[in-house]
């Protein structure tokens, strides 16, 4: 399977994501454990894709390998057609710097910054110049104006993970990886947050979303399955 | 990531964990301070003992009469007169002792002393112009008698300067001693005192006087030849000199009934020394114990907080940083808590160093080595240990890092 080369400005849907035959091995001798079996997947640019499963079932695994914070024991992982299962730590950091924006079921905020220093983290690793009107912009997207110099502790659980997506927001990614990002809310929080993610995907974002929630997955225009594993497509909500 | 950016984050990550920064260049500022301090007072004590047996002369011998031994007894040292004025000018012989560079006979005896508003008891020394050497003394006032005035037998007495106070006079004033009168013509300069004996409390005269009138005896015999050698190098050959020729005008082959004792200061001085050496050491272990402990406080704040920062160090690697600007990031920040620390430490030591001769009455001299040394250790354990766990944990993959608890 070779992709077929995107003439420049040519008006067709790009394949970010394209997964063949990965698997993702623990452990070894009697103790190994596959965690992800053989999986095939492909998200096109503009995709709102959504991986259920229960705990154990390997989704996480999987968000790893597409966050390119874990590499695959065995296949092949391009994304938007660059190899990444050749790739060296440097190379690694430079596309999850540039390409992802993650949204992590704690917020992993840095408590000692505030919203808008928290958000303009990942500018720092490249070269960006008015990154503080860049984070401003960001957090206003998901109507955090008002709260641009809180600590994270003097934000709501739901305001946190919304300036958590601000932060995946402000490199303007390819693609924004959210796992499990109402694990930690309250519905009405819940609902915020999703609502904020369909925003972004009418908008053009590409979004994955990791959960083990069907009412959760439900927002997404695709939702696949995972168990033990291994990968089946469910019906579209 | 760019070093002017790098320095920035750096700066934020220290201002964003006050406590422990502060924490940790306290644990520096204290260990510098008190390496400085502890080593200081050491030092200082060390000078003191030193310059006290310098103004004793270390290249000081002393002759004393004896041992004599009379019907199968023997005395001990200054049980008889043995030396004298011959002894004195052989000693004082260039080729004889070429290592002698002074020689003063001493008498000595306990006089009344009379101003016209007080009257002082003291030590009366006969002596010659080589006195002044052989003892390392000097005058702060006035002038000491010449050979010429011992020759005349002149009536003039130098005072040790708590003497002269006792006394309440100063040079060109009179002083009766034993009922004569004598002219005051110089002041010595205060020495301090040697274990029981006061070195300012004496009146010294020439020894012709003293004999005539205060120690009575033969002119020829002197209780005590002071010798001094060319330099504390000298001082064992000087020792061979003198001792090889008080055999030989006394007529004595075998040393062991030699009528003479030398003794030398140096002895007394390798002694305090080594004493010195003790208490350096003793300070030093002091210093280097609460360096110690400065430096397990650094250690353990920083390991501390390295679950906090491993999380930390996750969610950076996941929004695109390297391995390298992590450890760059803790790099500056391990280094500025180190410098701020060991800057202050240094200031704090200096200032202790002022404070505590005033508040303590206790000397303390600085010096480069220990600042040196107690800075660099302090900054090498505040680097190493804010460091190493960092790297560590740059080096681990992303999700490993974030899961940390």
């Amino acid at each position: 399977m070779v992709a077929a080369p995107v003439a420049p400005g040519a008006d067709v849907t790009a394949e970010i994501i394209r997964l063949v035959d990965v698997s993702r091995v623990y452990g070894s001798g009697d103790a190994t454990v596959h965690a992800v079996d053989n999986v095939s997947l492909a998200v096109n640019e503009g995709d709102f894709l959504a991986v259920m499963g229960p705990s154990g079932s390997g989704k996480s695994t999987l968000m790893h390998i597409l966050g390119c914070l874990d590499v695959p024991t065995s296949g092949e992982y391009r994304f938007a057609g660059e190899d990444v299962s050749r790739m060296n730590e440097r190379e690694l950091a430079s596309i999850r710097n540039r390409r992802i924006g993650f949204v992590f079921q704690q917020f992993h905020l840095l408590s000692s910054m505030s919203a808008w220093r928290n958000v303009e983290l990942p500018l720092l690793y490249r070269a960006a110049r008015d990154r503080k009107q860049m984070a401003l912009n960001a957090l206003a997207q998901v109507g955090l104006t008002g709260r641009v110099q809180h600590r994270p502790n003097q934000l709501s659980g739901g305001q946190q993970q919304r300036v958590a997506i601000a932060r995946a927001l402000v490199t303007d990614p390819t693609m924004i990886l959210a796992d499990e990002p109402t694990g930690n809310l309250d519905s009405r929080a819940s609902r915020e947050v999703l609502e904020i993610l369909t925003g972004l995907n009418k908008s053009g974002h590409t979004i994955v979303l990791i959960t083990h929630d069907p009412n959760v997955a439900g927002v997404a225009e695709r939702v696949v399955e995972m168990a033990d594993g291994r990968l089946r497509d469910r019906v579209a909500a | 990531m760019n070093l002017l950016r790098t320095f920035d984050t750096g700066m934020r990550g220290l201002l964003g964990h006050r406590l422990r920064s502060i924490l940790t260049t306290l644990g520096i500022l204290f260990g510098v301070a008190a390496v400085i301090c502890t080593v200081g007072i050491g030092t200082a004590s060390a000078d003191s003992v030193n310059s006290r047996i310098a103004a004793l002369g270390t290249n000081l011998l002393t002759v004393s009469p004896g041992s004599t031994t009379s019907s199968g007894v023997r005395g001990g040292s200054d049980s008889a007169n043995t030396l004298t004025m011959d002894d004195v000018s052989g000693l004082a012989d260039k080729q004889d002792a070429p290592d002698v560079a002074a020689v003063a006979p001493v008498v000595s005896g306990t006089a009344s002393l009379v101003s016209t508003s007080s009257n002082w008891s003291t030590t009366v020394q006969g002596s010659t112009p080589g006195w002044l050497t052989t003892n390392a003394r000097t005058l702060s006032a006035g002038v000491f008698f010449t050979q010429q005035q011992v020759d005349k037998h002149a009536q003039v007495v130098v005072l040790g300067v708590t003497t002269a106070s006792q006394l309440g006079v100063t040079v060109g004033s009179q002083v009766s001693i034993s009922g004569a009168p004598y002219d005051v013509i110089g002041v010595l300069t205060s020495t301090g005192s040697t274990g029981f004996t006061n070195n300012d409390d004496l009146a010294v005269v020439p020894i012709t006087t003293a004999q005539d009138q205060i120690t009575g005896g033969s002119p020829d015999s002197v209780q005590r030849i002071l010798l001094s050698a060319t330099s504390s190098a000298t001082i064992g050959s000087a020792y061979l000199e003198a001792d090889q020729l008080l055999l030989q005008t006394h007529h004595i082959t075998n040393t062991a009934a030699a009528d003479f004792t030398i003794t030398s200061a140096s002895t007394l001085a390798t002694t305090a020394a080594s004493v010195t050496t003790t208490l350096t050491i003793l300070l030093a272990s002091v210093a280097a114990i609460s360096l110690l402990v400065g430096g397990i406080g650094v250690m353990n704040i920083m390991l501390v907080s390295v679950t906090e920062r491993t999380q930390e160090i996750g969610l950076r690697k996941a929004l695109g940083a390297t391995p390298r600007d992590l450890l760059r990031q803790f790099l500056i920040e391990a280094a500025t808590l180190s410098f701020v620390g060991g800057v202050l430490g240094v200031g704090a030591g200096l200032l202790a160093g002022l404070l505590v001769p005033r508040l303590a009455g206790i000397a303390v001299t600085i010096t480069a080595t220990p600042v040196i040394i107690s800075v660099c250790v302090a900054a090498g354990v505040g680097l190493i240990f804010g460091v190493y766990p960092a790297a560590r944990a740059a080096r681990l993959a992303p999700i490993a890092a974030l899961r940390a608890e």
